[in-house]
């Protein structure tokens, strides 16, 4: 069928084989090889479209080697292996063969050269991803874990309508360029929207991560979203519509991410804050701006990944990624701590670490485009990400005050996996030359220039002045709330006031927002059971006269229809 | 006389050898005392009448023109002919395939599902109703087609009330009374249509129904004639709102006849509808006139919502799939309403006549992919069903880990009735949504696939049941099922994932049994 493989089927034909290899160490060792036998496999493939296929009598491109591509495929197989590593301990074939197959279907859909490779691929992540959130086993995720499905298979099946019209429209399913002009456009767009967690269409995110296991948050937090990021790249480069989304996502986050007390879900509000950023560059749409999105996926993905990794060492070990529990972890995870800050200060975009070297592009190019108010806004945003993310996390599990138990330091290949990611981090970040030379397009961009390094040490100086003021004030509701109430200075007047009007800022989004959806919700969920559960006029056995009623009921209506 | 000679004299009776083969098996296995026996017998039958289909399709596909077998050599009008074209050649190897591929399984379910003294019973009545399903396809006349039907139903009902549950006699009972009431329907159809044409043979009565059209006050009798036989069809087939026999038909039947069900006789009765209305009515009356298209698509998108709610909060596997099953007719017969609606000119190149028409496209490929994937998720409950004896999700709650293989195929199977890209559903769903697209209405695209994220649904909550949920006391101790059970699972889980990628035995026979129906009548 097909000439050349897809690198992502590969690394899905090897998922399949794992659950059947016997013993932890040869499967360990099998799945390391998976991603790096990919990634030897990919560099042996020159540019160009491969892979042709007939479906349906469809002609398919089931493979493009690109610039573009093959970024997002490196980058994404440098993390399936770090996400492999860090999840060896486990001796569950369930939570590795999905997050192989997840990883290998979000490559896939990077090489897919038209719309139906996509689409296959698209929903493929959703359907592996949804078993790392079912994983974990508890209530809550088995219930989030089926919504996440939903909203992830629903993106399909919008993708899908829209590539069907536009399959009619136009005769071809090639993956390139689209319009936001017509119909097909917009639903492909929407489609990819959801999946990169868009405003008012990003809540799937924020309950599936912090639901997922240790490990599967983890892998979670590389693929779907950045796969996004590539469509859109790809498909939506200089839609003028996504500037206004992206900052828009970059802002609206900040406050969730401030006053949340679940780390993890800190972590995932603030991972979309960085995903407005990569969209609002791909909105701008220049040579300087793409460039931009492409490398901060790529420093995203690893950053985040690091602090996800730190966070979930630290739920592996103490059973909770609260705030309000945890503390003083640095004494007894301090390889752990390190690495966390070493995550968190790529997160910053601290000169000489990996966030640096990609933001500085996107902002550059917003300013050179002439789009003021997006760079004041991603700027402004940018310092709200020092505060709730590389300060906060790694303060309030490593620095503050204890209140849970002391942990033990991380397993071994969790170590190796964070020691590897945060190097990497490192490695960018004092070299971006090696990043810089896979970007799509040709952009020369000198980032450590002495205007840039101030400026945003500047930025982070303010912010980490602002933390350590909102902490003095107790401007922090995720801790203030909970336990470190106790100690009486932090009820003095002022800061409890500004924390409660914080938190009743909160409550009354989530009152007119959520709740208004949850209500709607199970009020249709209970009109729904009660027509068509089992006991429900369309789930019971109805009597046999009523059957024979209706049947005549149709009858009638057809022959009465015939006549009219 | 050497076996080539045999064949070759055997070859121009083969239609007939399709009924008589089963007919003569039924037979023979009344007599028979042990159930093993009488299982042996319907599995070299089940095969023989696979081939025996194969090859017939095989032959129209390679030489394009029906085959046309007189029985007793009367000519048409006075004799009853059977016709095989490129639709029941289709229709008929999908139910004889299935019918084969599942009888290694059933020996040993029906061993532990149906008491001693009536298991070749249940064999008898299980070929009965193979040889009426292929009865009602290949046959060219009318009447012959009731004949068959009843045939079927007869054995159905007694295969349904063979159920283990007391309950299976009151669902045996109130399909019998639904049934016929279908057949009576139908009947008085063609009655009505034997008194305006002279006659019962389906093309000559295409061919004389123009004049009677003609006619102001018969045409009044033709559209009486029509709207009979189609909800009488209609309600063999489950279409929405006469689909309420069939959950507990499905639920209280033992587990291999509740497959071979499911997967094989709504299917005989929606290839009779489809023969009715594009080769009988569709001939002489433009279909996209009458009101049945748009009653047809109206019923089968609420089938697609309201029976995909049911299955959602239902907590008995069974009956969960089974509801499923009134879902995916719905599907079928959506494809089949979009193909008598006229197809706008702006979407395609091509007339009509060259290029087949998607809706009627996917209905049939979906006849097909259906029937393959509700079988192997029955199958799978079946195997479950043989270990633990319940289906109910509070007893099969973590059985995914005691029997991984089986719930494995189930899972395929479920992908492919959600439409999962690479499975065989998904090219049912592709083609249903061109066809939708065809037609101009597009809204029916968005319904299609919002009706698949329902299917997500009811999936979902059961795989999330046998994997993730703690195993109940009876899922802790199951085993494995056994191997006769696990290859015909096996078989039709790959199958569904090879029709995904590789559309040549579906699609393409679909597609020139669609182009020849929809052609045919424009």
């Amino acid at each position: 069928m097909t000439n050349e493989l897809n690198p992502g089927l590969i690394v899905i034909l090897g998922a399949l084989l794992v659950p059947f290899l016997p013993g932890r160490v040869l499967r360990g060792a099998f799945m390391l090889m998976i991603p790096i036998a990919a990634f030897a496999y990919l560099r042996t493939l020159p540019m160009g479209d491969f892979g042709q296929m007939e479906l349906m009598g469809l002609q398919l491109q089931t493979l493009r080697i690109d610039k573009l591509s093959t970024v997002f495929g490196t980058i994404f197989l440098i993390a399936t292996l770090l996400g492999v590593i860090y999840a060896l301990h486990l001796g569950d074939w369930v939570q590795h063969t999905a997050g192989l197959i997840y990883a290998g279907s979000a490559i896939g859909a990077v090489f897919a050269g038209d719309f139906v490779t996509l689409f296959f691929f698209w929903e493929l992540t959703a359907i592996s991803s949804v078993f790392l959130i079912w994983a974990s086993g508890t209530a809550n995720a088995l219930s989030a874990g089926l919504r996440y499905l939903v909203i992830q298979v629903g993106s399909g099946v919008i993708l899908l309508a829209g590539v069907l019209m536009h399959y009619r429209a136009t005769g071809t399913l090639t993956f390139g360029a689209m319009s936001t002009e017509t119909l097909p456009g917009t639903l492909i767009l929407i489609a990819f929207g959801i999946k990169c967690a868009f405003p008012l269409l990003h809540n799937w995110l924020a309950n599936a991560y912090p639901a997922a296991t240790v490990t599967g948050t983890v892998i979670l937090s590389v693929f779907t979203t950045k796969l996004a990021v590539y469509t859109l790249a790809r498909g939506y480069a200089g839609t003028e519509i996504l500037i206004p989304i992206g900052v828009t996502m970059a802002l609206f986050t900040v406050i969730y991410a401030l006053l949340e007390n679940d780390l993890r879900r800190v972590l995932a509000y603030s991972l979309i804050g960085q995903l407005g950023l990569m969209v609002a560059g791909i909105g701008i749409g220049s040579d300087l701006a793409i460039n931009g999105a492409v490398a901060h996926a790529a420093c995203g993905i690893l950053y985040f990944a690091l602090l996800f990794m730190a966070i979930g060492a630290v739920l592996h070990r103490t059973g909770t990624a609260h705030a309000s529990k945890l503390g003083g972890l640095a004494k007894s995870m301090p390889l752990t701590a390190t690495f966390a800050v070493i995550g968190a200060l790529a997160a910053a975009a601290v000169p000489f670490f990996a966030g640096f070297i990609s933001k500085a592009l996107i902002l550059s190019a917003a300013m050179k485009a002439g789009h003021f108010w997006a760079w004041a806004g991603l700027l402004a945003a940018g310092a709200a990400v020092v505060i709730h993310t590389a300060i906060k996390v790694p303060y309030f599990a490593f620095f503050a005050k204890a209140q849970g138990e002391p942990g033990t330091e991380a397993p071994a290949n969790m170590l190796l996996a964070m020691g590897l990611t945060a190097a990497l981090c490192i490695g960018l970040g004092v070299y971006p030359e090696a990043l810089y030379s896979m970007l799509p397009r040709e952009v020369k961009y000198q980032p450590y220039t002495t205007e840039h390094i101030i400026t945003q040490l500047q930025l982070v100086c303010f912010a980490a002045l602002a933390f350590v003021l909102a902490l003095r004030f107790g401007l922090f509701p995720a801790t203030t709330r909970a336990t470190l109430l106790d100690s009486d200075w932090f009820y003095r007047v002022p800061g409890r006031h500004l924390a409660m009007i914080a938190n009743r800022f909160r409550s009354f989004t989530w009152e007119v927002v959520a709740d208004g959806i949850v209500k709607g919700a199970s009020k249709t969920y209970h009109a729904l059971y009660h027509h068509h559960g089992p006991d429900g006029l369309f789930g019971r056995t109805w009597p046999t006269g009523m059957m024979a009623f209706w049947t005549t009921v149709t009858l009638g209506a057809v022959v009465i229809l015939s006549y009219l | 006389m050497s076996a080539m000679t045999f064949l070759n004299a055997v070859e121009p009776h083969l239609p007939i050898l399709l009924i008589i083969v089963p007919l003569f098996g039924a037979l023979m296995a009344t007599f028979m005392r042990s159930g093993t026996v009488a299982w042996f017998i319907s599995l070299v039958v089940s095969v023989l009448v696979a081939l025996i289909a194969w090859k017939l399709l095989n032959t129209i596909l390679s030489t394009g023109t029906p085959i046309i077998y007189k029985i007793g050599n009367w000519e048409a009008p006075i004799g009853i002919v059977y016709k095989v074209d490129q639709l029941s050649g289709f229709v008929l190897l999908v139910i004889a395939a299935i019918a084969a591929v599942m009888m290694p399984f059933a020996r040993r379910s029906i061993a532990a599902e149906i008491k001693q003294r009536a298991q070749p019973w249940y064999y008898a009545m299980y070929l009965l109703c193979l040889a009426g399903l292929m009865g009602i396809v290949i046959t060219g006349d009318a009447f012959n087609a009731f004949v068959f039907l009843e045939i079927s139903s007869l054995a159905t009902y007694v295969l349904i009330a063979l159920g283990r549950h007391r309950r299976a006699l009151l669902a045996a009972y109130q399909y019998l009374i639904m049934g016929t009431i279908g057949a009576t329907l139908y009947v008085i159809g063609i009655g009505l249509l034997y008194v305006l044409t002279g006659t019962l043979n389906f093309d000559d009565i295409a061919s004389r129904l123009g004049p009677a059209l003609a006619d102001p006050e018969r045409r009044n009798a033709v559209m009486a004639a029509l709207g009979f036989a189609f909800v009488g069809v209609s309600l063999k087939l489950a279409l929405f709102p006469m689909h309420v026999w069939l959950p507990n038909a499905y639920t209280y039947a033992p587990s291999v006849a509740t497959a071979f069900l499911a997967g094989t006789a709504t299917k005989a009765a929606i290839y009779l509808l489809i023969r009715l209305l594009f080769t009988v009515f569709g001939v002489s009356i433009s279909i996209e006139t009458l009101p049945v298209p748009q009653v047809l698509i109206v019923l089968s998108i609420a089938a697609m919502f309201l029976a995909s709610f049911s299955a959602v909060f239902e907590n008995n596997a069974k009956r969960m799939l089974a509801y499923s099953s009134i879902a995916q007719v719905g599907y079928i017969m959506l494809g089949v309403g979009l193909a008598c609606l006229p197809v706008l000119a702006a979407t395609t190149d091509a007339s009509p006549a060259t290029t087949p028409n998607n809706g009627m496209t996917a209905g049939l490929v979906h006849i097909a992919n259906h029937a393959i994937m509700k079988a192997a998720l029955f199958l799978a409950l079946g195997a479950v069903y043989y270990r633990i004896g319940s289906v109910l999700y509070k007893d099969i709650a973590g059985i995914g880990r005691t029997m991984p293989l089986t719930m494995l195929a189930f899972g395929i199977a479920g992908l492919g009735l959600m439409g999962t890209p690479g499975t065989a559903g998904f090219i049912s769903k592709w083609y249903l949504a061109l066809g939708a697209i065809d037609t101009g209405w597009y809204s029916i695209v968005f319904l299609i696939v919002a009706s698949s994220l329902i299917s997500l649904i009811y999936i979902g909550r059961i795989t999330e049941v046998v994997w993730f949920r703690e195993p109940s006391a009876a899922a802790a101790q199951a085993k494995e099922a056994p191997l006769s059970m696990l290859v015909p699972l096996w078989i039709l889980a790959l199958l569904t994932i090879y029709l995904g990628l590789d559309t040549r035995a579906t699609v393409d026979v679909a597609a020139e049994a669609a182009k020849v129906l929809v052609g045919g009548i424009r």
